[in-house]
């Protein structure tokens, strides 16, 4: 009989501890300076990589290296899409507060991603196809998950009742999951203007070495700053919706 | 691989497309973090002053 129930006491960290907004408020705080520090760091490396170590390309000359923010913020776009609506799925299922502003946190700068997977890629075609913008498989998809990102911000904005708009927004996000897939393969359903994949989990990448890296160094860099960025806002969202609790009024920063 | 920063900055011709892809991203990630710590300081400013308006409100009544 002693064993039950006290599986979560001998973890490292309490996981189910920290679902609640008053105890993630201030660890996240704590974690926002070392996600900033590993941003910095990969992102020094990855723009060196981008610009000094690989070669130019045999066919597309120095206009390639737009590849090195080009591929990151596209793969984070689509990847921040599926973390958002994770959290707005485990929000729905077991009404934590938490999960969905999460959710709402992660929606800005996942649009941010999609608007510059977009920008740098008519920066891209320009050259490359003679257009900016092109109704291509991959890049109509891509348009699509921007408005996604700009629906589910617009829903969220536009219900006064918080815990209505978590739930409304939530349904949004995980219908428009559907789409990322879509996007990840239209390359290869559709035989159109955009390049297949870069980097493919089952073959050898079709590029050098060294360019492989500075696109993971690139993604790595926005990984972490994705993080550091969701973390503020998630601290000032938890601000705004829980500004009548008790909790809110004895932290330092609040007290006069 | 470069031999002069004017042979880096022109990028093989394509500076234009090169830049303007670099400089939007770096300005929008830039820009981002610095608006999020406006809302977060506009949020801890206004709960300093519901308090500071309580309390006021606390002595009035005594």
């Amino acid at each position: 009989m002693s064993q039950v129930n006290n599986f979560s006491n001998h973890r490292l960290v309490n996981w189910f501890k920290l679902s609640s907004p008053s105890t993630f408020y201030p660890v996240a705080g704590k974690l926002i300076p070392f996600f900033w520090v590993l941003t910095l760091a990969f992102g020094l490396a990855g723009l060196w990589v981008s610009f000094f170590v690989a070669p130019v390309d045999a066919v597309q000359g120095q206009g390639y290296r737009i590849i090195f923010i080009h591929v990151p913020a596209s793969w984070m776009s689509m990847f921040i899409y599926l973390v958002m609506a994770a959290w707005a799925g485990l929000g729905l299922i077991f009404n934590t507060r938490l999960s969905a502003m999460m959710a709402q946190a992660l929606a800005p700068i996942g649009a941010w991603m999609a608007f510059l997977s977009l920008w740098t890629g008519a920066f891209w075609g320009k050259p490359m196809w003679g257009a900016w913008w092109v109704w291509d498989a991959r890049l109509t998809s891509e348009l699509i998950l921007l408005f996604l990102y700009l629906g589910f911000i617009a829903l969220r904005a536009s219900i006064d009742d918080p815990r209505r708009a978590d739930k409304a927004s939530a349904i949004l996000a995980l219908v428009g999951v559907v789409n990322v897939p879509i996007i990840y393969f239209s390359v290869k359903w559709w035989n159109t203007l955009h390049q297949g994949a870069s980097v493919s989990l089952t073959k050898a990448p079709a590029m050098a070495q060294t360019m492989l890296w500075g696109m993971l160094l690139m993604a790595l860099c926005l990984w972490m700053y994705s993080m550091a960025v969701t973390l503020m806002r998630v601290r000032a969202i938890i601000l705004e919706r829980e500004a009548h609790t008790d909790w809110v009024r004895q932290l330092n920063e609040v007290k006069n | 691989m470069w031999n002069s920063p004017a042979e880096f900055f022109a990028m093989g011709g394509y500076a234009l497309y090169v830049w303007s892809s670099f400089g939007i991203s770096a300005f929008v990630l830039i820009l981002e973090p610095l608006l999020v710590r406006s809302r977060f300081k506009a949020i801890v400013r206004r709960l300093k002053q519901e308090q500071l308006a309580e309390r006021f409100d606390k002595e009035i009544g005594k």
